[in-house]
Parts: C-alpha cells; sequence; structure tokens
C-alpha cells in the first residue's frame, strides 16, 4: 500500500491531506462489504414544489381558469403524451433536460403522490415524508432504516448527505450519516505545519476516542468528529472528479457533481441525499419565466448534468435518482401572484434502469371534482408515497420494504422499476 | 477553570457569550445574583459598542469599501459579531439572537424582492443619520426582554416579515396565508393547538397589513425605504371565528369590521395569541433549550413555572427570563454543558478567550456559513435546527477549521502571553485552560493534548516551540468536542 503525503497552505493555514492511493483508498469496512452496484439518489425540492405547474394537464380548462397568470400556455408546456386517465401533458418549458431523459424512455412521472390528510405544515409534511409515517413526524426516517439492515459495522461513507443539516429520511438509530454541504472545506486544517500539523490531527484523533460514559451528549460530538477525520480522505478522492460534462454553476449543479464524483470515484456510499430550496412560492412565482421557470431550469439543467455524466462514464444503469416534496401547492393562483400550500404533489425518478412514462392520473381541477380536497382547493393524492419508497427498496435496493416501511406497500405501487 | 466561579462562568456562556479577560475584571468581584442582575437589567449600562467599532483594541471589521452595517448584509454581520464579542449588554445580545432564529428571516428572499441595499436595511438598518424604520434587528433588540405581545404585533408590522411571509400582498380578493399560519404554528401556540380553518381565518385578518414605499422610492437610494401600511379598502370586513378564544369573554369569532376600523382584527389576533397558554408553554420550552439544557427535557414544574410568570406579567419577557436564570434548574451543577452552542456563539466565544489581535471578522463569514448558521440567512421560517442537530461531519471540520484559523491569526499573541507559563507543558497546558473553557475533560483528551504539547521533543520553552504548541493547544482545545458544549 503506497501512502502519499500531501500538504499545502491556503490562507496561512495547512491543510492536511493524509491519502492512500486508489483502490486501496476505500476504507477497509467498505471493501470487505464489497463495493454495492447500485445507488440511490433521493433530490428534495424544499418548500413544496407547485407540480401542478411541472407537470401541466395543459387541455384543463380550469388549470387556465384558476391560474390565470401564472398558467403555462399549453403551446409552451413540452408534450409527454397521455396518461391512464385520458389527460394530456407537458413539463414546463424550463424543463428541457428532463423531457431528454423522458424522450430517452428514463423518467418516471408519479402524479398524485402523497397520503391522506395531507399536512400543509412545512415542517410536519418534510418530517412525514422522512419518517414514511403519516401519523408521527418524529423518530427515524426510511432511508435510516435501509442503512440500519447493512451488515456491522457499517461503513462510515454508506450514505452521503449533501446538505448541512441531516434531513430526518436519514436519521437512524444505529448509522451516522455525514453531512459534506461543500466537499472543498471538508478538510482538516492546522495553525501549524510539518510534523506539528500531523501531530495536532493525531492528538484530535484520539481527543475524539473518548467514549465519555455518563456524558451521551459529548459522546455525539465526539462520534461525529471520528466520523469526519474517518472520511477525509476519501471525500477529498470524489472532489478530485473532473466530470465529462459541466455542471450548470449553483448549489444544486455543484452538489450533482459531487455526486457524480463520488461514484465515478467509487467510495462506495449507497445513498445520497440532495436538496434545493426556493419552492415556497406564495408570492409572484411567474409562469414559463419568473421565479419558478428558475427553479425548473435549475433543476431540469442540473439532472439533464448528472445524467448525460453518468451516462458517459458508464454508470447509468447503477444509478436510479428519485425526486420529491413535501407537498404540491394549492390549484387556485392566490392575490400575490402565487400559489399557498396544497396536497398531493409529484414524485420523480429517473437511471438507467427506470422504466419511463407517466403513471396515475392527473385531477380534473373543476371545482367539485373526487380528485380533488379540502372544497376543490386542493389535489387528493392516488398514490401513497409509501408504494414508490417500496419500489424503490424491494426493487432496487434489494431489501424487504416492509419492516422499514412498517407495512406492506407494494400493492398499487407504480412499476417505476 | 477560568478565574471566575463555575457559576458565574455558567452564567455567562448562557446569557452571554462567555468571558474575555476584560469581562473576567467586571465580574471577579460580583456575587452570582449581582451577576444575574448586571445582565437582566442592562438599561443602566451605554449601549455604547457600535461607536467602538474600528478602535484598535478591539477586533476588526474590513470592509470592500466604506463600512456600511445599515445597507450592506456583509457588514450588519460583522457588525453584529462585533457586538457579541464587545457589547456591555451581552443578555440584550443573546436575546436578539433568540428572537433572530424564533422569527427567522432571511436575507436572500428580500434581496429577490427588493434588491441587496433594501434588503440588508430592513434586516439591520439602526437609525441614526438615513431615514426610514428601523430595521428587525434592531427590533429584537428594542425588546430583547420586552413585553411579547408587543414584539409580536411590532414583527407583524415589519417591513423585512411582511415581505419574508407575504404579507406585502395579502389582500381581501385573494387572502394570503403564509403568515396567518406561521404566526400560529411558529411564532406563538404551535402545531396541534390551531385548525386549517383558524389558518383562513387568519389570513383574512391580516388582510390590508402591507407595505408603502417612501416618496420617490429607488431600491438603489440608501434614504428610500418600505414600512407597513394598513391598507382599509384590502381589508376583509366579514367576521372571523378560529377554534380558540379571542376575547376574555370566551368568544371566538372576530366580528365584522368597517374598512376603516379593520386593523383592530390583526391587534385582536395577536392578543389571543400571545395570551394564549400554549404560546406561553411553547415559550418556556424554547427557553429551557435555549438557557438551561438540550440533552434534558424540560421539566413540566418548569414550564408551568415560568409560564406561570409570562402570564402573570402581561407579557413581559424580563421576569420570564429573571425566573429561569434564578430557576433551580439553571443553577444545578449537572445542567452546565449540557448545550450545543450555536455556532455564532462558539464563534464570538472562542475569539473572546483566545483573543483578537489583528483579527478581522470578515474572516467569519464563510466558517459560519460552513458550520450552518450564516446570521440573517435562516434555512427556512421554523430557524435553524438546534441543538444537535448543529453537528454533522462537515460542519464539526467547519468548527474545528475555524478553531485553526483563529489559532494560526493569534499564534504571536499566544506565545507572547503565555511566556511565562511557557516554562513546562505543564503549565502552559493549564494556562490555555485558564482563558479557553471547554467542559470538564476526561483522562483521554487531558492526556492526548499534554502529548502533543511534548510531541516536537524535548521542552524548552523557547520562542519558536511555544509559537507551535501554544497555538496547536488553541486549535485543539477550541476544536474540541468539549468546547462545542457550553
Amino acid at each position: 500500500m503506497r501512502v502519499s503525503r500531501r500538504l499545502f497552505i491556503r490562507d496561512g493555514v495547512a491543510t492536511v491531506t493524509l491519502g492512500l492511493t486508489a483502490p486501496a483508498f476505500l476504507s477497509a469496512i467498505a471493501q470487505a462489504q464489497g463495493l454495492p452496484s447500485r445507488r440511490l439518489v433521493v433530490i428534495y425540492l424544499g418548500g413544496g414544489n407547485d407540480a401542478l405547474n411541472t407537470l401541466i394537464s395543459y387541455q384543463d380548462s380550469n388549470y387556465y381558469n384558476r391560474r390565470p397568470t401564472i398558467a403555462i400556455p399549453a403551446g409552451q408546456v413540452l408534450q409527454v403524451g397521455v396518461d391512464a386517465g385520458g389527460r394530456a401533458l407537458g413539463l414546463h418549458p424550463r424543463l428541457g433536460g428532463l423531457w431528454n431523459i423522458f424522450n430517452e424512455g428514463r423518467l418516471a412521472l408519479v402524479q398524485r403522490t402523497g397520503y391522506a390528510n395531507s399536512s400543509r405544515s412545512h415542517f410536519e409534511a418534510t418530517d412525514i415524508w422522512g419518517t414514511a409515517n403519516p401519523q408521527s413526524s418524529s423518530g427515524s426516517g426510511w432511508l435510516g432504516r435501509y442503512l440500519d439492515t447493512l451488515p456491522r459495522p457499517v461503513d462510515a461513507l454508506a450514505a452521503w448527505n449533501t446538505s448541512g443539516e441531516t434531513p430526518r429520511a436519514l436519521l437512524s438509530g444505529q448509522t451516522g450519516v455525514p453531512a459534506i454541504p461543500n466537499a472543498s472545506t471538508y478538510t482538516y486544517a492546522s495553525p501549524n505545519r510539518g510534523s506539528a500539523a500531523l501531530q495536532e490531527r493525531t492528538a484530535a484523533q484520539i481527543m475524539a476516542t473518548n467514549p465519555a460514559a455518563g456524558r451521551p451528549h459529548l459522546a455525539f460530538v465526539n462520534s461525529t468528529s471520528r466520523a469526519a477525520i474517518e472520511t477525509l480522505d476519501r471525500v477529498a478522492l470524489a472532489t478530485s472528479y473532473t466530470p465529462t460534462i459541466v455542471y450548470p454553476n449553483n448549489g444544486f449543479g455543484l452538489a450533482l457533481r459531487t455526486v457524480a464524483g463520488a461514484i465515478v470515484r467509487g467510495v462506495g456510499s449507497r445513498v445520497y441525499w440532495v436538496q434545493t430550496g426556493g419552492f415556497d412560492t406564495h408570492a409572484q412565482q411567474g409562469g414559463s419565466a419568473g421565479a419558478y421557470g428558475n427553479l425548473m431550469g435549475t433543476l431540469g439543467d442540473g439532472l439533464w448534468a448528472f445524467y448525460s455524466d453518468l451516462r458517459n462514464t458508464g454508470l447509468l444503469n447503477d444509478t436510479t435518482v428519485i425526486l420529491f416534496s413535501e407537498f404540491g401547492r394549492r390549484i387556485s393562483e392566490n392575490g400575490s401572484g402565487g400559489t399557498d400550500h396544497g396536497a398531493a404533489g409529484l414524485m420523480v425518478a429517473l437511471g438507467g434502469m427506470v422504466r419511463g412514462g407517466l403513471y396515475g392520473t392527473a385531477a380534473s381541477l373543476a371545482p367539485g371534482n373526487p380528485t380533488l380536497e379540502n372544497n376543490s382547493g386542493d389535489v387528493h393524492f392516488e398514490t401513497d408515497f409509501r408504494s414508490v419508497y417500496a419500489r424503490v427498496l424491494d426493487q432496487w435496493l434489494g431489501v424487504n420494504s416492509v419492516p422499514i416501511l412498517n407495512g406492506d406497500f407494494r400493492a398499487g405501487a407504480p412499476a417505476i422499476l | 477553570m477560568s478565574q471566575l466561579s463555575p457559576e458565574i462562568d455558567h452564567l455567562l456562556r448562557r446569557a452571554g457569550f462567555g468571558a474575555s479577560p476584560a469581562d473576567a475584571e467586571t465580574f471577579r468581584d460580583m456575587s452570582t445574583s449581582a451577576a444575574v442582575a448586571h445582565l437582566i437589567d442592562y438599561e443602566g449600562r451605554p449601549d455604547d459598542v457600535d461607536a467602538r467599532i474600528g478602535r484598535a483594541d478591539h477586533v476588526q471589521v474590513t470592509s470592500r469599501d466604506l463600512f456600511a452595517p445599515d445597507i450592506d448584509i456583509d457588514d450588519a454581520r460583522q457588525r453584529w459579531m462585533f457586538r457579541m464579542i464587545h457589547t456591555r449588554r451581552p443578555l440584550q445580545e443573546k436575546m436578539a439572537l433568540f428572537w433572530h432564529n424564533h422569527f427567522a428571516t432571511a436575507y436572500s428572499k428580500l434581496v429577490a424582492d427588493s434588491g441587496n441595499l433594501q434588503a440588508a436595511k430592513m434586516l439591520a438598518h439602526k437609525p441614526t443619520t438615513l431615514r426610514g424604520p428601523q430595521g428587525q434587528i434592531e427590533l429584537f433588540r428594542q425588546y430583547a426582554l420586552g413585553n411579547y405581545r408587543d414584539l409580536l404585533l411590532q414583527v407583524a408590522q415589519d417591513a423585512a416579515m411582511l415581505v419574508w411571509l407575504d404579507g406585502q400582498s395579502n389582500t381581501k380578493g385573494k387572502p394570503q396565508e403564509n403568515f396567518g399560519r406561521e404566526v400560529m404554528e411558529l411564532f406563538t401556540v404551535g402545531v396541534g393547538n390551531y385548525t386549517e380553518p383558524d389558518v383562513y381565518a387568519a389570513a383574512r385578518v391580516f388582510t390590508g397589513w402591507n407595505l408603502r414605499e417612501s416618496v420617490g422610492y429607488r431600491r438603489d437610494d440608501m434614504n428610500a425605504y418600505q414600512e407597513f401600511v394598513y391598507n382599509a379598502d384590502e381589508h376583509e370586513t366579514s367576521e372571523k371565528t378560529f377554534s380558540f378564544p379571542i376575547y376574555t369573554n370566551g368568544s371566538r369569532t372576530i366580528p365584522a369590521r368597517s374598512e376603516s376600523a379593520g386593523a383592530q382584527d390583526g391587534v385582536d389576533l395577536i392578543t389571543a395569541l400571545a395570551v394564549h397558554p400554549e404560546t406561553a408553554r411553547r415559550l418556556a420550552r424554547k427557553l429551557w433549550n435555549f438557557f438551561i439544557s438540550e440533552v434534558h427535557q424540560p421539566d413540566p414544574a418548569f414550564v408551568d413555572g415560568a409560564a406561570a410568570v409570562y402570564l402573570r406579567n402581561g407579557t413581559e419577557i424580563r421576569p420570564v427570563v429573571r425566573y429561569v436564570l434564578t430557576s433551580p434548574w439553571f443553577n444545578d451543577p449537572s445542567m452546565r454543558f449540557e448545550r450545543y452552542a450555536w455556532p455564532a456563539e462558539f464563534v464570538a466565544r472562542a475569539i473572546k478567550e483566545v483573543g483578537w489581535q489583528g483579527f478581522s471578522l470578515d474572516k467569519v463569514r464563510s466558517p459560519l456559513a460552513n458550520m450552518g448558521m450564516l446570521l440573517f440567512e435562516p434555512p427556512n421560517v421554523g430557524g435553524w435546527p438546534l441543538g444537535a442537530g448543529w453537528f454533522s461531519t462537515g460542519t464539526m471540520l467547519a468548527r474545528t477549521n475555524f478553531a485553526a484559523t483563529l489559532a494560526a491569526s493569534q499564534k504571536e499573541f499566544l506565545a507572547v502571553s503565555l511566556e511565562s507559563e511557557g516554562r513546562t507543558p505543564q503549565a502552559l497546558l493549564a494556562a490555555m485552560l485558564d482563558r479557553v473553557t471547554p467542559a470538564p475533560l476526561d483522562p483521554i483528551p487531558q492526556q492526548a493534548l499534554m502529548s502533543y504539547v511534548v510531541a516536537g521533543g524535548t521542552w524548552t520553552g523557547a520562542a519558536e516551540q511555544l509559537n507551535t504548541r501554544a497555538a496547536g493547544l488553541a486549535r485543539l482545545l477550541v476544536g474540541s468536542s468539549e468546547y462545542q458544549l457550553v
């Protein structure tokens, strides 16, 4: 095993990288467990995505009546055909990237996903999508419970969170997930150089081994420190990746670029979490252009770059992406040219093994129609979001979804994989 | 460890931002109860901290051109950190931080609405020379220990909040639910204590609570501003019924009122929410977590006690905080170091304890962002994920790397000031622990620190050795897990 030591100076502060050359770079645990051949990337659109303007039912006259200033003109949508209910649908014009994937047969659009008595609170609803239990917004998350099924000891990078805080979906009783919001600053700095800097890193590592008996909060911070030090070098490996394609220069694009780097460099993570915000469009959301159009552009362009990069590197068939938001939005626009909190939303899946197409049926937006709820203000759910989770767990990650979801939700699951 | 009693050290970490050597002078001869009074009854001491920005014996600020904290958000961030470090009223600053999280409002959305200058002004304007209302953070300072009902009313009429939760466009034609929902879910009673119809009713209550622009408004004009206006003809006048009492006679219905009298709807709802028993309990629980412990659940007796003080005193916060800081729970030694330091607290305390010679606060912006707490940029209206939520591998590295940056900047200063203690490794470590106050260190970290001091070879106490090891120790202590607890 060849050891390379690099030391470089930034801002007067030395950054210590203690690296091994790949493939010996993988942790012993990750190697022992074998490289997972399948990875799941979960994307959360924070704030409640306006699903009705993501996938547009452009022949529904009530869509235009109820959204006089924010509706997408029928002539601008990117047509994706007709769903099982006979409704013609199209993607937002800024989702050209997703449209490309759809046309390659690798984009699944699952309409009207949600659950009964949908929470309109951002926090409670996000937690419910995390716990996968509409009755409880506390406790562990569905991805955390999946990670708990991996053989122990589990690799410190079994999952990779690109956001700074740990979402409830990844919370687990037994498996910590590193948060790597900015991979380029995921380093260990010292006020000193040379051997003093290395001695300092050693001391920090030893300090963090203190089990802190009787002080669980201290033990928790110590375990976080240990996980940080353990994962430094492999994260550096991922950031050294040069993509085959230019990613959009925004937070979402850069997060996907980092994920691609981790996948291509083979760091061994099975689950990646990416989130992007700004979807709480209560005011001035715009139609084809404007704030919502920019959100769609960020989303579609980022995912197209990611998809293309993985295809170029031959890893597309090992990767599935699923995308969700905590709720959809009110059907009628409000007085501020925006939309308030609603109910059912849109889930999207893409990847080399995804069976593309339209799943489920669009709501009829006519007041009084049974596909609506809340005095016809909101879209009522048709597909239980847990059935999509079940499909991903059973068919993609190869585990039994029933204990993870605390129930059998396979019936009626869209056959996206 | 430090030169102060453990009681006062604890008090200053919780009700302030730790103690600099100058603070230690101030508090050295004070009893604990005198120190509590000193912190709570702060009006007697001058609010002169901003005037000291730029003075040589203080932490520095750096600006691209003229330092303009009323209209430039990065300068406003530096001014706030400066205040945390040098204020003579630490509890006022601490409560401003508490309210900033409670009424979490993010600069970025304000920018999208009104541009950089107006967005910064809405959040941070301190009226001296520029025209326009005070910024949101000044409101939080003014009401730091003030009346909660009054604060809530001011917040409902605060320009930043009216943009943040879209009240500016709440009209009778299409009531806007954003503020109506959050005022119940997050600012007062909490989930489970209101219904969906309450949200719709609350939206109607605040119709017409909008903004107006100053005459000749231009967003890049530093004297232009936006301010609250009650647009009577945009107010929805019909009656509004809630699931909880609005009036002391138990009535749940705000009566139909004329447009001109309709602003009273919002005052009635805010008053009802402020005196709602669940608001009292929710604030009590949040204050427990902020001042007493994030490890132990709030003691029911504490929640009852603090809520009763709040209601008995007509929603005044000062008596509640006095109750908290003098309570047996706050003063229970087992509650020390049972809170996870917020990144801004961590940074302010580290600077106060390690030193600030030649250090500029523009160097804390990126580290704070990497730690997950860019001031004036909470992740959403629910505020930051507190407690254990601050800690992930990435944010922990950001904390330790900030410790490295700070220690590197204070290298010479530390070596010079520790020259006499540097004669033995033991004395050096002890002297560092006099300045820097982590939670008690178990034998494993203690031994690791001592091994680090002597790892460079035979100890001579020579300048270069002291230079390296004192800075390294500061880095290890401030970056330790123990130091993240307050």
